[in-house]
Order: C-alpha cells, then sequence, then structure tokens
C-alpha cells in the first residue's frame, strides 16, 4: 500500500528533478571552466585543463582588491542602514492606533520592494541626474550641482541610500509581527508603574524584539558578498567602476562581455565558496541560538 | 501626575506622525515627479519647472508611446513570459510542494529529494556556467530560456511545503479512508485549503517574471525577443548612462536631448501591471510570508 503511495510521489517530482537538474545541477560542470583554458568551440569537456593558473591570475590583477572591498563595504552598509531604518519603523508605526494611518503609510512604503531595478534606476537617474530635481532643490539654497551617480565619492552611498529606500519598508515586516507577539499585559504593567509611552517602547518593544533582531542579522551574514548586482547594473558606468565594481557586475563584464570566460568562472567560483561557509555559519548560529529552522 | 504623561505622550504622538509621514512623503514624491513630468510639456521638463504637478498639462508623451511599437512588442514579450513562466511556477510548486510535505513514513525517498532542493540553493554554477548550459541545450533566442530555468523555485516549494505540512493530519487520514488517492487529495484537499498561501507564491512569481531583465540581456539576442525590462533598461538606463569622456555640461546637453517626458511615460506604463496586483499581493503576503518561513 505504502510503496504504491510513493510511486504516484516520485511521477509529482518528475518536473522539479528534470528542472533542476539542467538548470541548477548541470551548470556545476561549467565551473570545470575555472580550471581550464577554455575554448568556446571545444566546450566544457574537452578544453585544456591548467589546474590552478586562472586563480593565480586573478589573484594577480590589481583590481581584485578593490572589487573584493567594494563589494564587503557597501553590502554591510546597506544591512546596517536597512535593518537599522526597518526596526525604527516597525517601532513607531507600532505606536500608531489610528489604523487607516497605518494601512496608507504600510501601502507606501512596502511598494518599491515591488518594483523592478530596471524601472528603479530609471527613476533614480531621472532624480539625481545633474539637471534632476534633487540638484535643482541644492541649487535652489545655494549648493552646486552634485554628480551622486557620476562621481566616485558618491556612488556607493547612493547604492546603500537607494537600497534602503527601496527596502526598509518590506524589511520591518518581520519586526511588525514579533511586536504584535508581545503581552500586552506587560505595557499594563508598565503604565500603571508610570512608564510614559517613550519609555515602554524603549524597555518593552525593543527587548521583545531584540531575539528576531539577533536572528535576522544573523541571516543577513549570508549577504555580505551581495552587494545588489541588478540595482548596480542599472545605475553604474564607467566612472564610477572604481568605486561601484562589485564581484558579480565584474564577473558579468569580464567574463562575458569581454568573452573571458575562465577569468570569470574563477572569480565567481571563489565568490560562491566564500559564501557557502558564509551560509554554513549563519544557519548554524541561527538554528543553535534561536532554534531557526526552514525545513 | 497623570496629566504631565499625557503631555508628554501627546509630543510623541506628534513626532511619531510626523516621522512616519516623512518616510512615506520620501518614498511616494520621486514617483510623483515622474508622474508629473509625463503629464508635462517637454519644454517645461528641460527647463527645470516641473517638481510633483504637471507643466502645460499634455498627453504628448503617452500618445508617443503608444504609438512606439518597439515598447508593445516588448511590453507583450512580458505578458508571455508572466502566463508561461508564472503557470509552470504554479502547476510545478503545487506538485513538488505537496509530494515533499509527505511523511517519510508513506513516501521513503522524501528527504534524499529534498536534500537535491536544498543542494540547489545553496551551490549554484554561477552566471557563465548558466549561460553555456543554455547556450548548448539551444536555447539562447526562445521564450524557453525565460521560463523554464526558474520553473521550479525552490523558496516558494519550501513555503508552501511548510504549509501543507500544517494542516490537520486528520483531514488526510480521513480522505485517505474515504478511499481518495493521493492525486485527488491534492487537488481537492491540500489546494483549496491553502488558496491564500498558494496566493502568495503565486504573486510572487508574477511579479518576479515580469521584474526580471538580466535572463532577457544575457540570453535573447535579438532585440525584438527582450522582455519589456529588458528593453527599458537599453533604452532608458543605458542610453543615459554618462560616457567618461565628456565633460558635466556636455552630459547636461545630452541628456536635455533624450525625451525625459516620454522615459517617464514608459516606466510609469510599465509599472501598471505591478500596481494592479500590489492590492492582492498586500493582501496575502504578510500571512504568507510569516506562515511557511519559520517553523517552530
Amino acid at each position: 500500500m505504502r510503496n504504491k503511495l510513493a510511486i504516484h510521489y516520485h511521477v509529482m517530482l518528475i518536473p522539479a528533478i528534470v528542472i533542476l537538474g539542467l538548470f541548477s545541477i548541470y551548470p556545476l560542470f561549467g565551473l570545470m571552466i575555472a580550471f581550464e583554458d577554455f575554448k568556446p568551440g571545444r566546450g566544457i569537456w574537452h578544453s585544456p585543463f591548467v589546474g590552478w593558473e586562472n586563480f593565480q591570475y586573478v589573484f594577480m590583477l590589481p583590481d581584485i582588491k578593490q572589487i573584493f572591498y567594494n563589494t564587503v563595504s557597501i553590502a554591510i552598509m546597506k544591512i546596517v542602514f536597512t535593518q537599522l531604518f526597518a526596526i525604527v519603523f516597525a517601532l513607531l508605526l507600532n505606536e500608531v492606533k489610528n489604523l487607516l494611518f497605518k494601512k496608507t503609510v504600510q501601502t507606501i512604503v512596502y511598494l518599491p520592494h515591488f518594483i523592478s531595478w530596471v524601472l528603479l534606476g530609471g527613476i533614480i537617474i531621472n532624480v539625481l541626474s545633474l539637471d534632476g530635481i534633487v540638484n535643482e532643490a541644492l541649487q535652489a539654497i545655494g549648493i552646486p550641482p552634485i554628480f551622486f551617480l557620476g562621481s566616485n565619492h558618491w556612488f556607493p552611498g547612493v547604492m546603500v541610500g537607494t537600497h534602503v529606500w527601496q527596502e526598509f519598508g518590506f524589511s520591518a515586516i518581520v519586526y511588525l509581527a514579533a511586536l504584535t507577539g508581545i503581552n500586552p499585559s506587560l505595557y499594563e504593567a508598565a503604565a500603571i508603574d508610570g512608564a510614559g509611552r517613550f519609555k515602554r517602547l524603549l524597555h518593552i518593544s525593543l527587548p521583545g524584539i531584540t531575539a528576531t533582531i539577533i536572528l535576522l542579522l544573523t541571516l543577513d551574514l549570508q549577504n555580505v558578498l551581495n552587494a545588489g548586482f541588478e540595482q548596480i547594473l542599472n545605475l553604474y558606468n564607467p566612472m564610477v567602476y572604481q568605486s561601484g565594481d562589485i564581484i558579480d557586475t565584474y564577473v558579468y563584464r569580464a567574463g562575458l562581455r569581454e568573452f573571458q570566460y575562465e577569468l570569470g568562472t574563477a572569480v565567481g567560483l571563489l565568490k560562491s565558496a566564500v559564501s557557502f561557509v558564509l551560509i554554513a555559519i549563519s544557519y548554524f548560529l541561527a538554528s543553535k541560538f534561536a532554534n531557526y529552522r526552514i525545513f | 501626575m497623570v496629566k504631565s504623561f499625557r503631555t508628554t505622550d501627546r509630543v510623541f504622538d506628534v513626532i511619531i506622525v510626523a516621522v512616519l509621514t516623512l518616510l512615506s512623503l520620501s518614498t511616494l514624491l520621486p514617483l510623483v515627479h515622474i508622474v508629473a513630468e509625463s503629464f508635462s510639456d517637454k519644454a517645461a521638463v528641460a527647463g527645470g519647472l516641473v517638481t510633483f504637478y504637471p507643466r502645460h498639462f499634455t498627453l504628448v508623451a503617452y500618445r508617443a508611446v503608444m504609438s512606439d511599437h518597439a515598447f508593445f512588442r516588448a511590453f507583450l514579450v512580458s505578458v508571455e513570459r508572466v502566463l508561461l513562466g508564472g503557470g509552470l511556477q504554479f502547476a510545478f510548486t503545487i506538485l513538488t510542494a505537496y509530494a515533499l510535505s509527505r511523511p517519510t513514513s508513506e513516501f521513503r525517498s522524501r528527504n534524499a529529494y529534498m536534500w537535491i532542493l536544498v543542494f540547489t540553493m545553496i551551490f549554484s554554477g554561477g552566471m557563465i556556467p548558466f549561460y553555456l548550459t543554455i547556450r548548448d541545450l539551444h536555447l539562447l533566442d526562445t521564450m524557453a530560456a525565460l521560463v523554464l530555468p526558474t520553473a521550479v523555485p525552490v523558496f516558494n516549494v519550501v513555503v508552501l511545503m511548510n504549509f501543507f505540512k500544517s494542516l490537520p493530519k486528520e483531514l488526510d487520514e480521513a480522505a485517505l479512508i474515504d478511499g481518495a488517492g493521493p492525486w485527488y487529495r491534492m487537488v481537492s484537499l491540500y489546494v483549496p485549503l491553502s488558496l491564500p498561501s498558494i496566493a502568495t507564491v503565486t504573486l510572487f512569481s508574477v511579479v518576479g517574471h515580469w521584474n526580471a531583465f538580466f535572463d532577457g540581456m544575457l540570453l535573447m539576442n535579438s532585440p525584438d525577443k527582450y522582455p519589456l525590462q529588458t528593453y527599458l533598461n537599453q533604452i532608458i538606463v543605458q542610453a543615459s548612462q554618462p560616457q567618461s569622456h565628456l565633460t558635466p555640461d556636455q552630459i547636461k546637453q545630452l541628456s536635455q536631448l533624450s525625451d525625459r517626458t516620454v522615459n517617464s511615460a514608459k516606466i510609469l506604463v510599465s509599472l501598471v501591471p505591478i500596481l494592479i496586483v500590489y492590492p492582492f499581493l498586500q493582501r496575502y503576503f504578510v500571512t504568507g510570508m510569516t506562515l511557511g518561513s519559520v517553523k517552530e
């Protein structure tokens, strides 16, 4: 009886196995390119093997340190500021009693999360360009125009700022859910003891979501090498390669646009290896200290 | 004593409303600016006169979009990929999640399959091996390249699987005793009971397909097969990017030549489908996200 049922479940899983086999597992063999002198005409199976040569070349590239630094610094700043804004936003929104106001604010700030980086890129380029509305406003108060997307001084900050702008609201959802789980009698007891609204926020709401904050920061460890490929691809230009080029954009440009397949694959493989370690550490910590399991 | 608390609390309230209003405006105003530009006269936009309401109201930009064949061809490619890709994800997510939600006592290989899914979530070949795979399969420049690789969205599968698992076992046992087979139980018991969760993951896959641009850029050779976002990336983003050999003044001149009002109108027309599904998305995503993702 049980075996009979199992056959049906195997059949249900055929599409998943075929799709994942073709598009997720088969490409893993392509990682061999990182150890080959890849000839597109001969394919991954018949190109000459060169061992670690491509990796030695990667580490000798003058730009590689800068790209790694850009990736990690942009990613960490994004994590810190997005969580900070999300926490403050959730704590403040939690204090709002007027449901209509609350819903309206939520509807507005969640929206950018669902807009593609192509459209956001179009909007941001429009608003931040030299003749955009931000620079018009700055000029009106006597500040000379700033070339936000064309200066290495401003570009990383603009990436962090626009990412926070897009995501802080949506990231707050988890905190809002955690806040509704706090026992209301704690607030009542504190109110009777004479604590005002701000004190209650500081001494009940904030400690009530500390565990969630730590859990989310732990899970964010996985993103330390993900600085936002689609965002930067839509906003950067040759003038800001020095400050804005990250691992993913470099792999795309050097590997695919300039046909250095081995180089791109080697850099991508290095990123995957480090990411794997980060994912493992993050899940280990999250499951050990927060009892977090996804499966 | 009590009264002094009330005044500080009232100040606190005012601060909260002010901060939240500011945050909402910061989100909304860039969009309002784009709307205002799209309905304004070209010269008013170039002169920097348009802020948050249209100047010299006109529909010229929208007429230009309506008669732009390249835009509409790309729009239709995107509609096609949303229908095909969304449909495939819908069917495969339910099938996979249902099979994996079965206890190991009933389906002994369940854990082995689960490990395969987890494995694909953690390890990926990356951009270049993926591109070469699509090339080797002769799928470059085809609709299949846009819809097949993401046809089994593992994260959505896990969310839905956890939801299936959380349904009362008694229902399943009752149906089994009544003689319902696995397919019948999936279609007429699990799917109807999980509609909010299924709606959530489906809406996410629709939005994902509508918003995807990089696969179009990577895998489509001929521009007439570009989905909408890839097309927009080419005409708005790439075209407006300053070149390094130009001075800031030259760039300023260049960007005035390109038609900002038409670009704004194109951005907004492309946003319409997202705005249509957004209310439904919002109704479901909070429950759908928190239900599936963390299991006690």
